[in-house]
């Protein structure tokens, strides 16, 4: 068995997990390392998912215990250093272990966006102005939804694009799913506060995926979510902690301002610390949206030009789950071409 | 009537605090189509009176929606209810009852 190849997986997220798993049922030898104390990522944080609203946890649940019972997983341990020698890579971890290496996955994936720094939203000033995360995590744990003051809200704004589709924050790109996780959070607010009026301030509706587009429709029939075209130029706090936002209604070509008791954020996707971290140990190309470069973007999407690494996940760029999980059962079989196709790396 | 020299101009943005929207929830009543619009425009694209007249039925919807009433009453008339915007509609809008609705409750 010792000749079986070995393959780092970095990143314990949705992407790390389920390219873990294929690898491993191919026969190799696979150790995922995790910097968290928990395997999942992002979607541990996840109370539900779009389009069709089933429990986040379906999806841990069933790859936590796959990828336990077939690779070797080390938790809050991340890469301190990589050397390449001879076709291997020697690892040393942050546990002081080192490992050598065959093939590295990068799948550290993404952060979400600091909302601090879009200053005119008032996110860290205002105490009705949340994260679409914080959203989440109060549908999570059960918490109903109220303003800072205890109150039952009368009116939930959500402001789509918040560090995405924006240079003055440096991130020019579409975040893909936030669209789609406002649209799916505004119905739940409207489901569990029957008389809350929902407001979502979009520039497009980027409802690209399948059922995104059902889900859209499902807002605004069913459940009355009011859907205003135009970017919130700012928000301020009023004397009853309600917030005032301001924006061009740009279907109407007038200004438009209102005050809504609670205001979500739909920060958008950046590459995580340990993408960036990884890009710069690897010396690994980046897009100009700062995500690991593949080698071809249509063709050998988990390829990176430096051989034996190889990207997965929302490292490469925003994804959904969907995504980042047929992502990567896309880069275990890219792998394994790439060992099969290169003699001295045969099985 | 004293020359100030200067003129007020009314506020012209849209107040979603103070606007009343209770029209369009009457209209959401009677006509619930009347929630589903994206805004695409196939309606004032093909809109006969559009041509010679402002008129547009997305802009009729929206500001009945936002509370900005008024604003339609001319535009209202304009309509000659020959239903191409409602056989045009992706969204399936009742479109032509949603404007007979309106000139009822504001012009009627």
């Amino acid at each position: 068995m010792h000749t079986r190849k070995h393959i780092l997986v970095i990143g314990g997220g949705v992407a790390g997990m389920e390219s873990a798993i294929h690898l491993c049922d191919m026969g190799y030898e696979v150790t995922l390392i995790e910097k968290q104390d928990q395997l999942g990522g992002h979607v541990l944080k996840w109370d539900f998912l779009f389009p069709d609203h089933r429990p986040a946890y379906e999806i841990t649940n069933e790859l936590c215990p796959a990828v336990e019972e077939k690779a070797t997983i080390k938790l809050q341990t991340e890469v301190k250093n990589i050397v390449r020698q001879n076709g291997h890579f020697e690892v040393a971890l942050s546990d002081g272990e080192k490992l050598t290496a065959d093939a590295l996955l990068v799948a550290t994936g993404f952060d979400l966006f600091d909302a601090h720094k879009k200053e005119e939203y008032g996110y860290g000033i205002y105490d009705n102005v949340i994260t679409a995360a914080e959203l989440e995590e109060r549908f999570q744990n059960k918490i109903p939804i109220r303003t800072a003051a205890g109150k039952k809200p009368a009116r939930v704004g959500f402001v789509h694009c918040v560090g995405s589709r924006d240079e003055k924050v440096g991130n020019e790109y579409c975040s893909k799913v936030c669209c789609v996780t406002a649209v799916k959070q505004a119905m739940r607010v409207r489901e569990s506060l029957p008389g809350c009026e929902v407001f979502c301030f979009y520039m497009d509706l980027r409802m690209f995926g399948r059922y995104f587009e059902d889900l859209y429709r499902e807002a605004q029939e069913k459940w009355g979510v009011q859907f205003i075209r135009g970017r919130l130029s700012e928000a301020a706090e009023d004397i009853d902690q309600r917030i005032i936002v301001k924006l061009e209604d740009t279907l109407a070509g007038r200004p438009l301002r209102m005050a809504v008791d609670l205001l979500v954020l739909l920060t958008g996707f950046v590459p995580s610390e340990g993408t960036r971290r990884m890009a710069t140990m690897l010396n690994l190309p980046l897009g100009n949206d700062r995500f690991i470069k593949p080698s071809d973007e249509h063709l050998r999407r988990n390829l990176t030009p430096v051989p034996g690494v190889f990207v997965t996940g929302a490292s490469a760029g925003p994804r959904s789950i969907s995504e980042s999980i047929s992502d990567a059962r896309a880069a275990a079989l890219e792998i394994a071409a790439w060992f099969n196709n290169s003699s001295q790396h045969a099985i | 009537m004293i020359n100030w020299q200067f003129t007020l101009h009314p506020d012209h943005t849209i107040n979603l605090d103070t606007n009343d929207r209770t029209l369009a929830r009457l209209l959401e009543e009677k006509e619930p189509t009347s929630r589903i619009c994206m805004a695409c425009g196939s309606c004032g694209g093909t809109c006969t009176a559009a041509q010679f007249e402002p008129v547009s039925f997305r802009h009729i919807l929206l500001m009945v929606r936002r509370g900005e009433t008024e604003s339609v009453r001319s535009e209202l008339t304009k309509c000659m209810y020959c239903g191409k915007c409602t056989l045009v509609c992706p969204r399936g809008v009742n479109t032509r009852h949603i404007l007979a609705l309106l000139r009822t409750m504001l012009i009627n």
